[in-house]
């Protein structure tokens, strides 16, 4: 059994991240859950909390700190006098950007290993073992942490949420930690978050329809098609460069890495940039008039044509067949 | 301003990338190249050498072929470059590795102190982006990861970045540790000159010795995480190619329902 503290990432307006719910189902699968709220603004409202509990969280700690929990040396003092508090043997988190900076300051802090983008975990022996998919999901591996401590960082897509078998509503406890000074020698001069587009979001969402070059920069069709499919919209590097979509929308290696259950490129070429971030993609279909496009070397559907004539019909097809 | 940039010798990503004994990447089948991210940590590093004046060392852990990577660092303008070499670290984790380049640069900084060090936003290779943290924390130093800008005035450095759900300016007092990523610049290809330059600056290699670094503080017997298994993915089975236009759009249709897809 594994004890583990799951890091309960929310927006500014205290919404939790979709991934979350993956966190918290993986981690009762290993000991009791333990959630932790940084009080960096925003506040757990009752439905939350009820959700959390719903889902197998036993206690939620409320983490504050003297210092900016923006600042990820801040957040990783926080975390491990929580750890150490707790006795939790395990960190586990939604892997971005952010967060994996906390994982690194906090694996110097604490001695704790730690796997990224994991996909899953679980306990062999006396100790833990991660699996993952690397080199643009073209290798599988799995990964043993052989210190006291682990620290894992979970790729959303990667688990069912599903309720616990016995729910209830997680105590909210208060845990202030005091940040030290060298912690705090960053300062976050500026933080402004994205407004939610109404659609999901990129990074965790179970559909996602991306334009690259063939859209020659109209993503009407893409825009459409996502909607219907209830999806994300991404793009290529080439779109995100010609200013047709913003830079949050580049699917890749250095933008957003993707692995939903049906990824579709429209007009996307399938650039090595481009198949790091989304190779991983459960079902991938790819439409493209040229039939030399990289992308049909991996695609589980490939329609070679216009998708001026294919996007309309496919949508339209969709809305009756559901209808 | 003295400016380390920490660079890496990885598979070239076009290439049969694979796992070898013990989960190791596989660096010896002669595609190895410049890690592409560390381009944009150099052109970063030199633009602002040349704004503010001072000199850029490139440095790089890895074996033998990694000192193509300090080379390649050099032909872009880097006046020197530092290879640690040693047997000990291979299998090294990435608190392991950090822990190397962190010996280093109090080593290039012992002589004259090293205000700022710059990295990729993350390996091709590992693509983990846990580095670049790790590396400051063990300096004590500042992190700015993820610049998508990066400006130095007056002691301070500024970085601009985007999040996946915000964007942020973060500002610290040198030194400090910084990560750019690919929008930050448009990396300077070397020149002829600067090849021809490049083969008389000095590339200094270094052991784990010449760091006071025990050997089983890194490598395998220093990780705390250990791949015990690695597999190439099963090719994708049951593809579908077709040809068409707005029948092939209703096909598809069917297919996405039948697969609950849709």
């Amino acid at each position: 059994m594994t004890d583990s503290l799951v890091l309960l990432d929310h927006s500014a307006d205290g919404v939790l991240r979709a991934p979350v719910r993956e966190l918290v189902t993986l981690g009762r699968t290993l000991g009791t859950v333990h959630g932790v709220w940084p009080a960096d603004g925003a506040e757990p409202d009752a439905q939350t909390l009820a959700d959390l509990g719903a889902l197998g969280v036993a206690r939620v700690h409320r983490l504050s700190s003297t210092g900016d929990l923006h600042v990820a040396a801040v957040l990783a003092e926080a975390l491990a006098d929580l750890l150490d508090a707790t006795g939790a043997g395990l960190l586990l988190a939604t892997s971005s950007f952010e967060n994996k900076e906390v994982a690194a300051q906090l694996a110097v802090l604490t001695g704790a290993g730690v796997v990224t983008d994991a996909d899953g975990l679980a306990v062999e022996g006396d100790g833990l073992v991660a699996s993952k998919t690397v080199f643009a999901g073209t290798w599988n591996t799995r990964c043993a942490i052989t210190s006291p401590l682990a620290i894992v960082t979970l790729k959303a897509n990667s688990i069912t949420v599903e309720p616990a078998e016995q729910g209830g509503t997680p105590d909210l406890v208060e845990h202030a930690s005091t940040a030290s000074a060298a912690a705090q020698r960053v300062t976050v001069v500026e933080r402004t978050e994205r407004p939610a587009s109404g659609r999901p979001d990129l990074g965790s969402a179970h559909v996602v329809v991306a334009g690259g070059r063939g859209t020659e920069g109209d993503f009407t069709l893409v825009e459409e098609l996502a909607d219907v499919l209830g999806g994300a919209v991404g793009a290529t590097r080439v779109a995100t460069d010609e200013g047709w979509i913003g830079h949050d929308a580049q699917i890749g290696q250095t933008g957003v890495t993707i692995s939903p259950r049906l990824y579709i490129g429209v007009g996307v070429s399938g650039a090595v940039h481009h198949r790091g971030g989304m190779q991983a993609s459960g079902t991938i279909v790819a439409i493209n008039s040229d039939p030399d496009a990289p992308i049909f070397e991996i695609a589980d559907y490939g329609i070679v044509g216009d998708l001026n004539e294919v996007l309309p019909a496919l949508s339209a097809e969709l809305r009756r067949l559901r209808a | 301003m003295r400016i380390v940039v920490c660079v890496k010798h990885v598979p070239d990503i076009q290439s049969d990338r694979a796992l070898g004994e013990g989960g190791r990447v596989v660096r010896d089948g002669g595609d190895g190249t410049l890690n592409e991210l560390d381009e944009n940590a150099l052109e970063a590093a030199l633009v602002l050498a040349e704004e503010v004046g001072g000199e850029v060392v490139a440095l790089t852990v890895g074996p033998d072929d990694a000192v193509d990577a300090v080379r390649k660092g050099l032909q872009m303008g880097a006046d020197e470059a530092v290879h640690v070499v040693d047997d000990a670290i291979g299998g090294s984790d990435v608190v392991g590795t950090a822990r190397v380049l962190a010996a280093a640069i109090t080593h290039i900084g012992a002589t004259d102190p090293v205000d700022l060090v710059v990295l990729g936003m993350a390996g091709l290779d590992g693509l983990t982006s846990l580095l670049p943290s790790a590396l400051a924390a063990l300096l004590d130093v500042p992190a700015l990861p993820l610049a998508a800008e990066v400006t130095v005035a007056d002691g301070s450095v500024r970085v601009r970045r985007n999040l996946d759900h915000a964007t942020e300016v973060l500002e610290a007092s040198l030194p400090a540790v910084v990560s750019v990523t690919d929008q930050a610049n448009q990396p300077r290809y070397p020149n002829f000159k600067g090849m021809m330059a490049a083969r008389k600056k000095p590339v200094t290699t270094l052991g784990l010795a010449d760091l006071g670094i025990a050997p089983a503080d890194v490598g395998t017997t220093g990780a705390r995480t250990a791949v015990v298994a690695a597999a190439p993915r099963p090719a994708r089975e049951n593809r579908v190619l077709v040809n068409g236009g707005s029948e092939a759009g209703v096909q598809l249709a069917a297919y996405l329902v039948e697969n609950k897809l849709a």
